[in-house]
């Protein structure tokens, strides 16, 4: 008997399974990958009983469409869409049933990029350095293309949890506020182009993916131009090419860039992060690096 | 050492040179192995710095920092690494450019490709991709003005005092001299990257 459960209609945009990634592996060059809102990721899984890292589908701009070949049980959380099984409407963030043979259509969310979709027992995909996640730009794994099948996992011993309604953080369309960190490379840049940062409003551009956003806004201006070897970085980036418009790295972002990064984003705000969209509008505010960590390790900032 | 901020779970320490990059990556991982710097995650040693994330819990990072600020870096024992040996057909599309850039001639410069002991000494970029040193000074050339959007697999190349091979097709500004079918990142191996760092490295030019 196949063990096909879900077969891909219309694969949409962009669909991946992601879990939580391969974090400890940068020294190879593998980038950490897994869903870009983890947040959402886990609340699906837990809504459908499966331990928080099972992997499920990071569905970007919506229009996917499956059909179940057995009965299922999934949850969509992340970016709203309308979530439609056979010609019912099910709710975003809670655990829906699905008969086999009926379909389940996500439509186009209204604010926010991506959306989750867990499946009860999760998505069998295969593993690579101990994740399941598609990799974009390290080329593990491969988005869902129309027609593909998708088989399930065995249900987890957990029971679907009971519960009426979750508090669901869901993204607006509202100007994104986000924590930053100045540094390491915020030195190479003129006292002007490290206040234009902090007080300008960036858009982000239609140039964006897995890997990175792309920001524009004022130009930031280096002190003066010179070649900056090779050093690491991590999802939070704020790289500055010589452009002076910066590019902000996500999950799949290269493990080392030859720019300077001006300001890291902090973890807390990178599932928020993930959600903004084209044309939307963000804000960087100041942390300072000690007090994010509890520290007083004063050698730390104050070597700047 | 210098240690600076990288948002509010890593640091980045900058250092002299290479040497004392490839020490304090030594230094971390016995640190490491013998259970120390529990709250370290990931190690990214690059040419002049080594980028160290941590998990994000309270009082981490300053406790990394603290015991990162207390190894030695100053002594380097080369890493007895594996050795292999990577065929190359010696073709690529800017031999000619590094021949003028470096006054040497299209032989020379395979000569002291192929003469070299090369070291890993970190990777990164792409998953496989390894950053090798230890070749002839000759070889130093600057990476190309325009970067090309599709650098095929396998493609081997120089860049500063580096050379490295692609282990995929991507976007890449490094000057080609040839290129490989030595199987460069095998997901599927328990070692996936044939140049992982500590790895020595030469090169045989391979029948055309």
């Amino acid at each position: 008997m196949s063990k096909v459960t879900l077969h891909v209609d219309e694969a949409g945009p962009l669909t991946t399974v992601q879990d939580l990634g391969r974090p400890g592996l940068a020294s190879l060059g593998v980038p950490e990958s897994g869903a870009l809102d983890p947040r959402a990721l886990k609340l699906a899984n837990r809504l459908v009983g499966n331990p928080e890292g099972a992997p499920g589908l990071e569905v970007t701009f919506g229009g996917l469409r499956l059909t179940a070949r057995r009965p299922v049980v999934l949850a969509v959380t992340g970016a709203p869409v309308s979530v439609t099984v056979g010609r019912a409407g099910a709710g975003l963030g809670c655990a829906v049933s699905v008969p086999a043979g009926a379909t389940v259509q996500l439509g186009s969310p209204r604010y926010g990029v991506r959306s989750y979709l867990a499946v009860r027992g999760g998505v069998l995909a295969d593993r690579v350095l101990g994740s399941a996640s598609t990799d974009l730009l390290a080329g593990i794994g491969a988005p869902l293309a129309d027609g593909d099948d998708l088989d399930v996992g065995a249900p987890p011993d957990t029971d679907v949890p009971v519960v009426d309604a979750v508090p669901l953080s869901t993204p607006t369309g509202e100007e994104l506020v986000l924590r930053v960190v100045l540094g390491p490379r915020d030195d190479w840049f003129t006292d002007e182009a490290v206040e234009l940062l902090l007080d300008s409003k960036w858009t982000v551009e239609s140039r964006s993916n897995r890997i990175g956003i792309r920001l524009t806004g004022p130009v930031l201006e280096q002190r003066r131009k010179r070649e900056l070897p090779s050093e690491g970085t991590i999802a939070g980036s704020l790289q500055v090419p010589h452009n002076g418009q910066p590019t902000l790295f996500l999950a799949d972002h290269p493990i080392t860039g030859g720019y300077p990064v001006i300001a890291v984003v902090h973890t807390a705000d990178l599932s928020r992060l993930a959600q903004a969209r084209p044309d939307q509008t963000l804000r960087f505010r100041q942390v300072s690096a000690p007090r994010l960590a509890g520290q007083r390790h004063e050698s730390v900032a104050g070597s700047r | 050492m210098r240690l600076l901020p990288c948002g509010d779970a890593a640091l980045l320490a900058e250092l002299d040179d290479l040497s004392e990059v490839l020490a304090l990556r030594s230094a971390i991982d016995a640190e490491r192995d013998g259970g120390g710097l529990a709250d370290v995650l990931d190690v990214v040693p690059a040419a002049r710095t080594v980028l160290v994330r941590c998990h994000p819990v309270v009082g981490g990072l300053s406790r990394v920092a603290e015991r990162l600020a207390q190894l030695d870096v100053t002594h380097h024992t080369s890493d007895e690494g594996p050795q292999v040996e990577i065929e190359v057909y010696y073709d690529g599309p800017d031999l000619a450019d590094v021949a003028e850039l470096t006054g040497l001639s299209e032989d020379e410069v395979v000569r002291l490709h192929t003469e070299a002991e090369w070291t890993v000494a970190f990777t990164g970029f792409l998953p496989g991709f390894g950053y090798l040193v230890g070749g002839d000074k000759r070889l130093s050339v600057p990476r190309r003005d325009e970067s090309r959007t599709k650098v095929p697999a396998g493609s081997v190349g120089l860049a500063g005092e580096f050379t490295g091979a692609y282990p995929r097709e991507s976007p890449g500004g490094w000057q080609l001299i040839g290129r490989t079918e030595a199987p460069l990142w095998n997901p599927d191996r328990e070692q996936p990257a044939l140049l992982a760092p500590g790895t020595r490295v030469t090169f045989v030019r391979a029948a055309p």
